[in-house]
């Protein structure tokens, strides 16, 4: 038994081509991104090495630094934007007709490609012909915003769609979890007296602590890479309002042609993500060992 | 917050008696009616903008302009879609689009699930490593691939060919797809490969006559999340496809749309032809996809 299912040929066969994609479509470039941010370098003409001197004018790059405190907002905001889900999932899980449309209502966003939704906001915030200024102007609002065009509330109005498309997402983890929780213990808790209040906080809540610790993960990493939905309906505009780590990496590369600036933003994006994913764990995980040991 | 906060108290008052007795105290109709209404509003704020669009893909731009935003139009104008399927390119990005999920969704499957077999059935040493590179890469942003990428594409001449996103989408949706089988092969009983190497079985044929068809649900569902993301999926095409004839749904209706700026009824049309494939997907298979995505995120 042991020696068949340690056939070293099979293991080769079985792991290889996968891992092989995974190394040489993800790892490798990573290394890459790392080594060309050590670089100047168009693209075109000879790599000239400069050391870190991408990574010295990244530091001092205020649009740089502009775009990283736009995507801390979003990854702040998006964190946020878990407690009303979570307690959107834990109304739901009580014994309620109708909770599979509902949830299933919320989830449709989710399924929607990010250029249909940004085309489709777009037209909601159409300064004047939108639903959104249609609706205020039939309310009697005189000077209706424009809302993608204005850097005071361009930030916000990008954030709606985010908070929209993903609702279900979030909805939808949470209530799967609570519904894996064993009946026994609600139970439990009922008979010992307590309410359906303490239920959901005391008890519900804490024993999906791990889904959460990943929802807040997924809620922050998703924020710092953010893309698509910002580089079309923006651009990053106006006046890089709106700028993102992700699409500022996008337009020095493929914008501005300076290859190793780009991959150092890059690298620099990358190595955040990780930091957040590591942080994150890391404050987590001593927490809940105090509460279960 | 703080209101949603009391109306959960309220909630949970309200819970209380209608199990236990399993009628409905007033207060506990009351409080299902603001539940219901509250799960209602939310239901709405979701479906609206869809709805709208879904009008406004149907009217001219006199009739969106003028008449209310929910209002029908004076008559349903199917030429609309018509005149984007037949004007552009759209035929063209459909097909791609599917050419394009489905041999990513197949190759995905497919090698995520022999690898799969080997790092959950299998025994060797590097196993905690591999099985880690794979967990991590679902942290790691595309974006910081991107560039190498594509001077990779560049030099394989992969650039402006399919190959390069089908291998793209193939390679970044290996982790979650992964995660996904994983907890399904964890649990198969180990009883059955022994039976299989008693009798003779070979790996290979054990494999793929006994355990992959029993894992025939979880590749559903796999298969259906790797269709959402790759059927959406806009950077990589960006990136590293030009000519028009090969571009996908996502970028081609994006370019698309600029043609057709200020006609919203086609632009509608347009939008709603991107998105029809996947809304048809979720009303046949809305179970499936559901219990897909929270397969996919929970046992993470």
């Amino acid at each position: 038994m042991n020696k068949v299912m340690s056939n070293k040929l099979v293991l080769t066969l079985y792991v290889l081509p996968a891992l092989c994609l995974l190394l040489g479509i993800v790892y490798v470039p990573i290394v890459y991104t790392g080594i060309y941010g050590l670089m100047e370098w168009n693209g075109i003409s000879d790599m000239k090495f400069i050391g870190l001197d991408n990574y010295q004018k990244l530091m001092s790059d205020s649009s740089f630094w502009n775009s990283a405190k736009h995507s801390m907002y979003f990854a702040i905001l998006s964190t946020a934007s878990l407690l009303p889900y979570l307690l959107v999932a834990v109304l739901l899980s009580g014994n309620i007709r109708g909770v599979n449309i509902f949830r299933k209502i919320y989830l449709i966003p989710m399924l929607l490609s990010s250029v249909a939704i940004a085309q489709l906001w777009l037209k909601v915030y159409h300064p004047t012909s939108g639903i959104l200024n249609t609706f205020l102007e039939s309310l009697g609002v005189a000077k209706t915003p424009a809302w993608l065009a204005d850097p005071n509330l361009v930030l916000g109005a990008l954030f709606i769609p985010i908070l929209w498309q993903y609702a279900g997402f979030y909805i939808l983890i949470y209530y799967a979890a609570l519904k894996n929780i064993p009946q026994s213990i609600v139970e439990a808790a009922r008979i010992d007296g307590a309410n359906a209040w303490q239920i959901a906080f005391r008890i519900k809540i804490p024993l999906i602590s791990e889904v959460i610790k990943v929802t807040v993960v997924l809620a922050v990493v998703g924020s710092l890479k953010y893309f698509d939905l910002i580089y079309i309906m923006t651009d990053g505009g106006p006046n890089q309002a709106s700028e993102v780590m992700a699409s500022y990496m996008y337009h020095k590369a493929f914008r501005t042609f300076d290859f190793g600036y780009g991959s150092a933003v890059g690298f620099f994006l990358l190595l955040i993500c990780l930091a957040a994913t590591w942080l994150i764990r890391k404050l987590t995980a001593s927490k809940e060992k105090i509460q279960y040991s | 917050m703080k209101s949603t906060n009391g109306l959960a108290l309220k909630r949970g008052q309200t819970q209380k008696p209608v199990s236990q007795t399993g009628g409905g105290s007033k207060k506990g109709i009351a409080g299902k009616l603001i539940l219901y209404f509250l799960l209602t509003i939310a239901a709405v704020m979701q479906l609206f903008p869809l709805v709208w669009l879904l009008l406004f893909s149907l009217k001219n731009n006199q009739e969106i302009f003028n008449l209310p935003p929910l209002a029908l139009p004076e008559e349903i104008r199917w030429n609309n879609y018509v005149k984007v399927w037949t004007s552009g390119n759209i035929d063209v990005y459909f097909v791609n689009s599917i050419v394009v999920t489905l041999v990513s969704v197949v190759l995905t499957i497919l090698l995520a699930s022999f690898a799969t077999f080997a790092l959950t059935r299998m025994r060797w040493k590097l196993q905690p490593l591999v099985l880690g590179l794979f967990m991590v890469g679902l942290m790691i942003p595309l974006h910081s691939t991107l560039i190498p990428l594509f001077i990779l594409f560049q030099a394989l001449g992969l650039i402006d060919n399919l190959w390069s996103i089908i291998l793209s989408y193939t390679a970044f949706n290996l982790p979650i797809t992964i995660m996904i089988l994983l907890g399904f092969y964890y649990a198969l009983p180990r009883e059955i490969e022994e039976a299989a190497i008693v009798d003779g079985c070979s790996v290979n044929r054990m494999f793929i006559r006994i355990i992959l068809p029993m894992t025939s649900s979880v590749m559903v569902t796999a298969a259906i999340i790797n269709m959402i993301y790759n059927w959406n999926e806009f950077v990589f095409v960006n990136t590293f496809i030009s000519s028009d004839t090969l571009k996908t749904l996502t970028v081609g209706v994006q370019n698309f749309v600029g043609q057709y700026s200020t006609d919203w009824g086609a632009i509608g049309a347009t939008l709603m032809i991107s998105i029809l494939p996947i809304l048809l997907a979720f009303l046949i298979m809305s179970d499936r996809i559901v219990e897909g995505i929270a397969a996919g995120s929970v046992k993470g």
